[in-house]
């Protein structure tokens, strides 16, 4: 070969994801505009599943790359500092709502001089009846899933890790639908709206984000279980669970820090 | 082996549409950046020139609700379209900030020079480098979205409720904006990651981070300010989403919401933006300056350290853009003495350039002159800032054309000097040929005088009173329009020409076989390649001696 790389650096072969994904990407929000004004939902759908078939590719051919030797420690590294930068950025997603959150709860409009605005009255949860069960199921899978990844690091049994991950999958499952069973509850049985208020809107949103970042962190296992059963992972090398791990704290602290300011101390 | 397949000699390089469309090459997507950003930036200029030519005279000749019109229409017959004006300005500014400066200076240049500069053979994660990219190309079409249809959006660049949710029942635009600013956005995201990872773990053996090139470190602390600031714009506008399509009242006051708070949220953004935008223009000027000084650049370190402060002081002065809002005292107060702090790294880098220049033998090529006039006009955008840093001052100032002349003396004349330093700069060394020396220095000379004249007299107007954001104004503020609107022919007239010579050079330009065609103070790492370099650089990694020319400092 006229040019050999001499260095432990991952350089890759031409890909077609990135604009297929950026185009998938134009054509889902181009389509979820018009949907939001009322078209039909058609053009976001095919954009998103674009966008879902680059997602799976993508890191399908990360997995093959991963398995062929590529990700050497270098690059280890880097895909750790990549991963936690994404954190990061996800944290301060979430400073945006509890911005608003917190402007709300300590200076609400109708403190303010010729307000006319008048909070509504409605149904208090209890926080520590089902959001407080919520909060331990969520901590429960998190301490699973440290679990799986001691098992891991330590060089035990896969059958602790295949466990521990199914317990904290399961565990995240539950956690879901109790969610999804309390925002029945409360917009069904109770006299909660979705928006309307600053108070709902809040509620809903901020919760709903970290019940997306649930799903999400869930499936992140779940592919990590899969490949727990393939085999994938050695005690040196598990870039893929430990950011999935770090991912499913990043969860957790965010409901924490929910669960003190919407639940306890909001309502 | 999975990366045999790129690992061909120089002649055998992939075709068009795999070089262009599924790149995986830093340099290659540090072009498509650059071109991209040309464009936008062109169509973006147009806009202004369209809205120079309304303000040109009192009245309103060109934008009418009867239709938008090239030639001036005779007295009666035009009905001013208010809203069209509203298009032009948010069009030029969202275009303007998030989709030709950043690109240029942060994803062309960063991508380009700055593994070159630390001597890594691409980036860290190549493939996503590439989805940045193709993701700015699909923000910038929503962008467009957001001016051509529906009438276009109309709330300003800064979205403020509710002047950016009142039209939601009948306009798609916004909803298009906000979009694009969220896909945007996800890009300088990802290549902010990318950025921060290549930089720290990439450098070439024995390069600590003293020893950083000073444009490296510029785009990495640009690399965290967009890291950390634009995940937080996008929680704002997907409030504004929301609000707009799902009934919540974030910022609606009828449902307890708050205005107020979409600006505040907006602001921490922002502000981190306006150093975003100016951060990367520090770095060229830095090498620029040293390079024609003959020089090494005085005082390395502080020059880091003030990057660094600038980068952490931007978080913390966000609401100076709200003076008045309705603020406590103590809010102001804070804000106003966290907003003058910033002038003192500022005024460590303008005083290390100057140093930089005293007792060297200066030379004045054409990135020189454009790094001189950074320094000259970015300075004088500097000391308005300082004035409008000022809460009291501000409560004359806000909302004037005074503003509107500051901020483009930091950016139209600050970063975008700053791009067409970096331009002459590195020209010959990205395609392999030299612009015309003369072509060069006519082009500054005319944008230096269009841009000056655009902006200067937009001082006077704001002293006077002359409110920003409005298509008309009384006969007195006449002659300082006039002015400016020459000056921005001026300025537009230059920009072709520009474009005219990059296409020149490109095809007719001087070949230049020297690697380090601008002397030996030209000593970074991008220096020892040939021009332009090749596909893959640094297949071996470069030793000390390549790099390290001034061990003592």
């Amino acid at each position: 070969m006229a040019h050999t790389k001499n260095h432990d650096y991952h350089i890759l072969p031409p890909s077609i994801w990135p604009f297929m994904a950026a185009a998938g990407a134009f054509a889902m929000l181009f389509g979820a505009v018009n949907w939001m004004h009322g078209s039909g939902p058609w053009l976001f759908l095919m954009g998103l599943a674009a966008v879902l078939y680059v997602m799976y590719g993508w890191w399908a051919d990360v997995i093959v790359e991963s398995n062929a030797g590529d990700h050497t420690p270098v690059v280890r590294i880097g895909l750790k500092y990549g991963f936690i930068m994404f954190i990061m950025s996800e944290v301060m997603f979430f400073v945006a709502w509890f911005w608003a959150f917190f402007k709300h709860a300590i200076y609400p409009m109708n403190m303010y001089e010729a307000s006319t605005y008048v909070p509504p009255e409605f149904y208090q949860v209890d926080a520590f009846h089902l959001p407080l069960i919520n909060t331990l199921i969520l901590l429960l899978s998190g301490c699973a899933v440290t679990w799986a990844h001691h098992a891991l690091v330590h060089n035990e049994s896969r059958k602790d890790v295949e466990w521990g991950l199914l317990i904290g999958i399961v565990l995240g499952l539950i956690f879901t639908g109790l969610q999804a069973y309390e925002y029945w509850y409360l917009l069904v049985g109770q006299d909660w709206t979705f928006g309307g208020d600053k108070f709902f809107s809040t509620f809903f949103l901020a919760t709903g984000f970290h019940g997306v970042h649930v799903i999400i962190g869930t499936i992140f296992l779940f592919i990590c279980y899969l490949r727990v059963r393939q085999g994938h992972f050695t005690a040196e090398k598990h870039i893929g669970f430990e950011a999935a791990a770090w991912y499913w704290h990043f969860v957790d602290v965010v409901w924490l820090f929910l669960f003190a300011a919407v639940y306890i101390w909001g309502i | 082996m999975a990366d045999a397949a790129i690992q061909q000699p120089e002649h055998d390089r992939p075709g068009f549409f795999t070089r262009w469309f599924m790149s995986t090459n830093h340099k290659d997507i540090g072009i498509l950046y650059l071109f991209t950003a040309g464009v936008v930036g062109l169509i973006s200029v147009i806009f202004t020139v369209y809205m120079r030519m309304e303000l040109m005279e009192p009245g309103v000749q060109y934008m009418c609700t009867e239709g938008a019109r090239l030639t001036a229409a005779a007295a009666g017959e035009c009905t001013p379209d208010g809203h069209l004006w509203n298009v032009m300005i948010t069009g030029h500014g969202v275009l303007m900030m998030f989709f030709v400066v950043i690109p240029a200076l942060f994803g062309g240049f960063g991508n380009y020079f700055m593994p070159l500069m630390i001597g890594a053979p691409d980036m860290a994660f190549p493939r996503l480098n590439n989805l940045s990219y193709w993701l700015y190309v699909a923000g910038t079409a929503l962008a467009f979205c957001a001016v051509f249809i529906d009438g276009g959006a109309g709330p300003g660049w800064t979205f403020y409720p509710p002047l950016s949710w009142q039209d939601a029942p009948t306009s798609r635009a916004v909803d298009f904006a906000i979009f694009a600013i969220h896909v945007s956005g996800a890009s300088s995201i990802l290549g902010s990651i990318n950025i921060i990872t290549t930089f720290l773990n990439m450098r070439a053996p024995g390069m600590t981070l003293h020893k950083v090139p000073l444009f490296a470190w510029s785009i990495f602390v640009t690399a965290w300010l967009l890291l950390l600031s634009l995940p937080v714009l996008a929680g704002a506008i997907t409030m504004l989403l929301t609000d707009r399509n799902f009934g919540t009242t974030f910022f609606d006051v009828a449902g307890g919401g708050d205005p107020v708070l979409f600006q505040h949220i907006f602001w921490f953004f922002g502000h981190p933006e306006v150093y975003i935008v100016i951060l990367p223009a520090f770095g060229v000027i830095s090498h620029v300056v040293a390079t024609f000084s003959r020089k090494p650049i005085f005082g390395y370190l502080p020059m880091v350290y003030a990057l660094v402060a600038i980068g952490g002081l931007g978080f913390v002065v966000w609401a100076h853009h709200m003076y008045t809002v309705g603020m406590t005292l103590t809010q102001q107060a804070y804000f106003m003495v966290a907003t003058m702090v910033i002038a003192v790294p500022t005024g460590i880098k303008i005083f290390s350039w100057v140093a930089t220049m005293w007792q060297g033998s200066i030379t004045f090529e054409t990135p020189m002159l454009f790094a001189i006039g950074f320094i000259f006009l970015f300075t004088l955008g500097g000391v308005t800032g300082i004035m409008l840093s000022q809460a009291g001052i501000d409560r004359a100032y806000h909302d004037t054309y005074f503003v509107v002349a500051h901020f483009h003396y930091v950016m139209s004349l600050g970063a975008v000097f700053g791009i067409f330093a970096a331009i002459y700069y590195w020209f010959a060394k990205m395609s392999g040929r030299q612009y015309p020396e003369w072509a060069g220095k006519l082009h500054f000379w005319l944008f230096f005088i269009g841009a000056n004249l655009t902006f200067f007299p937009q001082h006077f107007l704001g002293r006077q009173g002359m409110p920003r954001r409005y298509i008309d104004y009384p006969d007195a503020f006449a002659l300082w329009n006039y002015v400016s609107s020459i000056g921005a022919f001026i300025s537009f007239a230059s920009f072709l020409f520009f474009i005219g010579v990059v296409f020149y050079a490109l095809r007719f330009g001087r070949k230049v076989e020297e690697k380090a065609y601008w002397g030996e103070h030209a000593d970074t790492l991008e220096w020892t390649l040939p021009n332009p370099p090749p596909e893959h650089t640094f297949e071996t990694l470069p030793t000390r001696e390549e790099w390290d020319r001034s061990p003592g400092h």
